[in-house]
């Protein structure tokens, strides 16, 4: 692999706070090596900033791995950049050329305010687990892990859609900033699985109004979601949570 | 939007399929047949209601929709590239239902509001056929009628699979059956609409 | 003061049920009035917190992320052993006990890894019910692989996440809690302080990251959960801000450090590509099971590896280890990998690589499968893709995610890699309980110190991380609380909250004050180099002292001369990474003078001046057959408490991989 240097211009979202309003700035960096990652250049501008007497650019990134969840940069007009299934911390700088001009903003979402600069507030998402993403089982419940046989097909399913490291890169791409890939994979997963059964309807009900109540869009079905999910997450799982839904919708006793 | 969507898609089919008779090349006998049993027996005029509540329904829809989606981002982005991950027309569907709403002003003005006065005021029974004629030999009135079809054409395309979806049905086995049905059924409709101003105005039909 | 482990008499294999059977219990109207700090949200954290909220304690869980699910634990690949014994292949609780405390070299708690094994089966049991989708057969039962060079199946995956599929489960346990009100969280908070009354833990300071402002939280108890340590070498395969911060000032409260400088160095990471690097990235150790490690035999020798011919490459581990080649433990790999660059026969740009070479391994395959498919006289590009179907099936993430960092195709070109620090089996010392040296304060995870002696196995953290949260602490917590349910709930205006919510205050301000000229960064990675070169994979008398001071000049540095840009209260990420990059400084120091004190090799920790004749780790358990416990004397100063380690059942022999 040929490794080059590159200078870049670099278009940031800067704002100070939820109720402040912000703007893109521009800067410049020199000498960025094709092997450094997306977020190594970003420590490179902000060592820079530092040196400067000016305040760096806060983003939140943490395992660098791409697997916490935690990095979530809208570049150049994409969720994570321009690799496919691919999260920002482990986009690299060979993706990007000399003299390259790189726009990036935070996700933007009704319900991913703001918190500085890049960062912003995923809770809602913490809110919705907690509406009913889990089966109730307490510690010392459990009989014994092979006394309930799962299809192979069935278990491979439930991991793939477990795979969703709720980045909330499916909201930001999204045009109707919705988060039906995120409640999907997490209804799916349990639905596919018998541990999951017994909670199955007011799972899917409850996790559909609290992702209402937080102000997420609709899905009108344009699969932006599938194709910026770092993990590949299917639409197929927003089809079953669809029909979860509608099943549950329709024999639940509850009002 | 996906349960008014499917009932007027199969609305659709009644319709191209009625019109279509007029490729029979018979001088619209077989078309003025169906268009009078549409227009007077009272089961069709019953759903007739039916039709124009579930129109009229999914336009609210769409409209809830629109907002609601617009509220979840109250902040746009600067710079976005949509077209890296998902297709124009999919993105489009308001757009493209707008367009379809003012095509339809226009299309009911035309042939559904004379043949409705006409049936009322108990004048001779409208008709259909040479007002067609008549339409489909203005240039303009054609052009527009190919664009509305073209715009009917990607709503369909998108929406057609887009109702298995969130009816919950995204199957490895079915869903490639029912895409191809999808786009095979927008095809089919929107040529036979297409070609009927065309076969007026180029005189295919006599 | 002397230590006392709290071992219960008996037999081994007794002590965890007969302890189970004699412990204290709190009854349920008064587990409602008794409040729980746990501060970390990973296995650890999120197990107990959410367990201790089922059995009806008042908890309040904390983390520096923005949500619980983050927690580093996430980024483990492999697997987590259990000895279920699905496999019929001779797996028994004996023999994991066994393997583990072997594996550590003998310098763990026997009793402490007796009751992991024990518990470890209802690990499995417990997250399969939460609905965690482990590998499964056709049968539909569930699926089992070998693990780091074990002679038994046992270790339980979903494919390369386990990690992230087990946290999952027990953050979902976690929100349930919280839900029902019996958890409540705060994410993006640090805790900066433990505060003590009377002697005991009593609560915590901790800092809202966004705000910035500092708040007192009472608990009857405080759990660290915080995990390991290993950042203190700037490069790790931590997370950016994993950080011993909680650890440390607990530390600086009265807890005793166990074992600070028993370092897990992982042989198979993507090696460093320049002076940039962040972070390291783990490649799984699974990949040594079919891959081969070699460098040149010519010193520097730059071609292009496809062009150095098979006689003129070095299979060191095959040619060292005949009997494990390639499969030696951790430790044995990382410091033979070390020797051949020191000795300059490394590869790539920094020359600090050996290969990981697939080629024979897809051959391999690839005839394998031709056979399989009844293929005669076939050409080696048809064997050759046959193969490479056969390892990307099985290995394709890991060589997905390798193309990604590097931009190298590891089928076509052998993968580079290198040692990096992973995990720290050292840590705050805990008796049985778990419980630290300061009265209500417990340590659990990787945070402390307990299980993995001087050396980890692989898939062994999960397991502990979950027994400690799921199985351990529910039952010896309520010990402790059984003689607290008296004690009414302390007001946070207590004087002694006041005072430590000053001295944070105090500390906070004195680091944005100093307006120095370097930046955090600079100094973590200046720390970080001397760390990796003197308290690394190999470590000697010189070295350590020259390290101490060096440390302490950096230190002395850093307090003068450190830049923080922004202010106190607002959120400023420079200011919390300033904290943990202080604490990791006097960190350091203490692991150097532990490495010092400890002139053995064990595990982990190679001793240059103890090793044998070809240069294998030699161990010392005359002298050193104890755990390093040192509490804190103020600035730079420690004092060393030994806990005599007595092997009962497995009798101590030198490891031999030849």
């Amino acid at each position: 692999m040929e490794h080059y240097h590159m200078n870049l211009t670099l278009k940031v979202w800067r704002q100070q706070n939820n109720q402040s309003k912000g703007q893109l700035e521009t800067y410049q960096v020199k000498d960025i090596s094709s092997e450094m990652s997306f977020l190594e250049m970003f420590d490179v501008l902000n060592e820079q900033l530092i040196l400067e007497g000016k305040d760096p650019i806060a983003f939140d990134h943490d395992c660098r791995e791409g697997i916490c969840g935690m990095c979530s940069m809208y570049i150049n007009g994409q969720a994570h950049g321009p690799w496919q299934q691919n999260t920002t911390c482990q986009l690299h700088m060979r993706a990007f050329k000399d003299g390259d001009t790189i726009v990036v903003e935070p996700w933007r979402s009704n319900a991913f305010p703001v918190v500085k600069d890049l960062v912003v507030d995923r809770s809602s998402f913490d809110r919705i687990i907690q509406a009913g993403g889990y089966i109730s089982v307490n510690t010392g419940n459990a009989v014994d892990a092979n006394a309930i046989p799962i299809d192979k097909k069935d278990a491979d399913n439930a991991f793939m859609a477990a795979a969703c490291i709720g980045c909330g890169a499916c909201v930001a791409t999204c045009k109707n900033g919705s988060a039906m890939l995120f409640v999907g994979a997490k209804v799916s997963q349990l639905a596919l699985l018998p541990q999951g059964a017994p909670e199955r309807e007011s799972r899917v009900l409850n996790m559909v109004a609290q992702m209402d109540k937080e102000g997420f869009g609709n899905c009108t079905n344009t699969y932006a979601c599938e194709a910026e999910c770092p993990k590949g997450i299917s639409v197929a799982n927003i089809a079953r949570l669809n029909s979860e839904y509608l099943k549950a919708g329709l024999s639940t006793e509850e009002k | 939007m996906a349960l008014t969507g499917t009932f007027l898609i199969t609305f659709l089919i009644v319709h191209a399929g009625i019109n279509a008779c007029i490729f029979l090349n018979d001088g619209g006998a077989t078309f003025k047949t169906f268009a009078h049993f549409m227009s007077h027996n009272w089961i069709v005029r019953f759903l007739e209601i039916g039709l124009f509540a579930g129109l009229f329904l999914h336009i609210i829809q769409g409209l809830l929709l629109w907002a609601q989606n617009n509220k979840a981002r109250p902040v746009r982005y600067q710079y976005n590239q949509p077209s890296k991950n998902s297709t124009w027309y999919s993105r489009s569907m308001g757009i493209l239902g707008t367009l379809l709403l003012l095509f339809l002003i226009m299309h009911l003005n035309h042939f559904y509001v004379g043949t409705k006065i006409a049936l009322y005021s108990g004048d001779q029974p409208h008709d259909l056929y040479k007002e067609m004629q008549e339409i489909f030999s203005n240039q303009i009135w054609v052009g527009l009628y190919l664009a509305g079809v073209v715009a009917l054409f990607w709503h369909l395309y998108h929406g057609f699979q887009s109702a298995f979806q969130t009816f919950g049905l995204n199957h490895k086995r079915y869903t490639p059956v029912i895409r191809a049905a999808g786009t095979g059924y927008a095809v089919i409709i929107c040529s036979l609409f297409a070609l009927m101003p065309l076969a007026f105005y180029f005189h295919w039909i006599s | 003061m002397a230590l006392d482990a709290k071992i219960p008499q008996g037999e081994m294999d007794k002590k965890w049920s007969d302890y189970k059977g004699h412990v204290k219990l709190v009854n349920p109207a008064n587990k409602r009035k008794l409040e729980v700090i746990v501060v970390g949200t990973g296995l650890a954290g999120a197990s107990a917190a959410a367990s201790l909220g089922e059995l009806g304690y008042k908890v309040k869980a904390f983390c520096f992320q923005d949500s619980p699910r983050r927690a580093h634990s996430i980024a483990a690949q492999g697997g987590i052993n259990a000895a279920k014994n699905y496999q019929n292949d001779g797996d028994s609780v004996f023999r994991l006990f066994y393997d583990t405390v072997k594996g550590g070299d003998y310098r763990a708690r026997e009793a402490n890894v007796h009751r992991l094994a024990e518990v470890s089966t209802a690990i499995i049991d417990q997250c399969v019910a939460q609905g965690v989708p482990f590998a499964r057969e056709y049968g539909g039962l569930l699926s089992n692989r070998s693990f780091g060079g074990t002679q038994v199946q046992r270790t339980f995956y979903a494919a390369g996440q386990t990690g992230q599929q087990l946290l999952l489960g027990a953050y979902s346990a976690l929100e349930r809690q919280v839900a029902l009100g019996n958890v409540q969280m705060f994410a993006r908070h640090e805790m900066l302080d433990v505060v003590k009354i009377d002697g005991k833990a009593r609560g915590i300071i901790a800092r809202d990251l966004v705000s910035g402002k500092t708040e007192r939280h009472f608990g009857h108890a405080v759990l660290l959960c915080s995990g390991g340590y290993g950042n203190v070498f700037y490069l790790s395969t931590n997370a950016m801000g994993s950080n011993v911060t909680a650890a440390w000032k607990a530390h600086k409260k009265g807890a005793f450090f166990g074992n600070p400088c028993f370092t897990q160095i992982h042989p198979t990471c993507i090696p460093v590509s320049g002076d940039h690097q962040s972070k390291l990235t783990l490649m799984s150790e699974s990949l040594r099971n079919d891959g081969r490690i070699w460098v040149p035999k010519q010193k520097g020798d730059n071609r292009n590896p496809k062009d150095i011919p098979e006689n003129e490459r070095d299979y060191y581990l095959e040619r060292r280890y005949p009997a494990f080649g390639n499969l030696v433990p951790r430790d044995v790999a990382s410091r033979a990998a070390k020797e051949r660059c020191d000795e300059g026969y490394g590869v790539g740009t920094t020359k600090m690589a050996v290969y990981l070479d697939y080629k024979d391994a897809i051959m391999r395959y690839g005839k394998i499968e031709a056979g399989k498919q009844g293929l005669t006289a076939v050409d080696d590009a048809t064997v050759f893709s046959l193969g490479k179907a056969v390892v990307e099936e099985k290995y394709g993430n890991l060589f997905e995610m390798y193309e990604k960092i590097t931009g190298e195709n590891p089928y076509e070109t052998p993968m580079r890699i290198y040692p990096a620090v992973h995990y720290t089996m050292g840590g705050l010392w805990v008796d049985y309980e778990l419980q630290t040296t300061v009265p209500g304060l417990y340590a659990l995870g990787e945070a402390n110190f307990s299980d993995h002696g001087a050396n980890r196995l692989g898939a062994s953290a999960l397991m502990q991380g979950l027994a400690d949260g799921y199985f351990v602490i529910p039952y010896t917590l309520g010990n402790y609380l059984a003689e607290d349910i008296r004690t009414a709930s302390i007001s946070t205006d207590h004087e002694a909250f006041v005072q430590t919510e000053k001295e944070v205050n105090d500390r906070l301000q004195q680091l944005m004050s100093i307006q120095g000229k370097q930046t955090v960064e600079s100094f973590h990675k200046r720390l970080g180099k001397i760390m990796w070169d003197k308290c690394g994979m190999a470590r000697n008398a010189e070295g350590l002292k020259q390290a101490i001071q060096e440390i302490q000049a950096l230190k002395k540095e850093f307090w003068s001369d450190v830049r923080i840009p922004g202010s106190i209260d607002a959120f400023n990420p420079e200011l919390d990474k300033a904290g943990r990059v202080a604490d990791f400084i006097e960190l350091g120091e203490l692991m150097c003078k532990d490495a010092l004190n400890r002139n053995e090799s064990c595990g982990g920790h190679f001793r240059e001046e103890s090793q044998t004749e070809d240069g294998e780790a030699k161990r010392d358990d005359e002298q050193y057959s104890y755990v390093a416990a040192w509490e804190s004397k103020g600035e730079s100063n420690w004092e060393l408490h030994k806990e005599p380690l007595n092997f009962e059942i497995v009798k101590p022999t030198q490891r031999s991989y030849k």
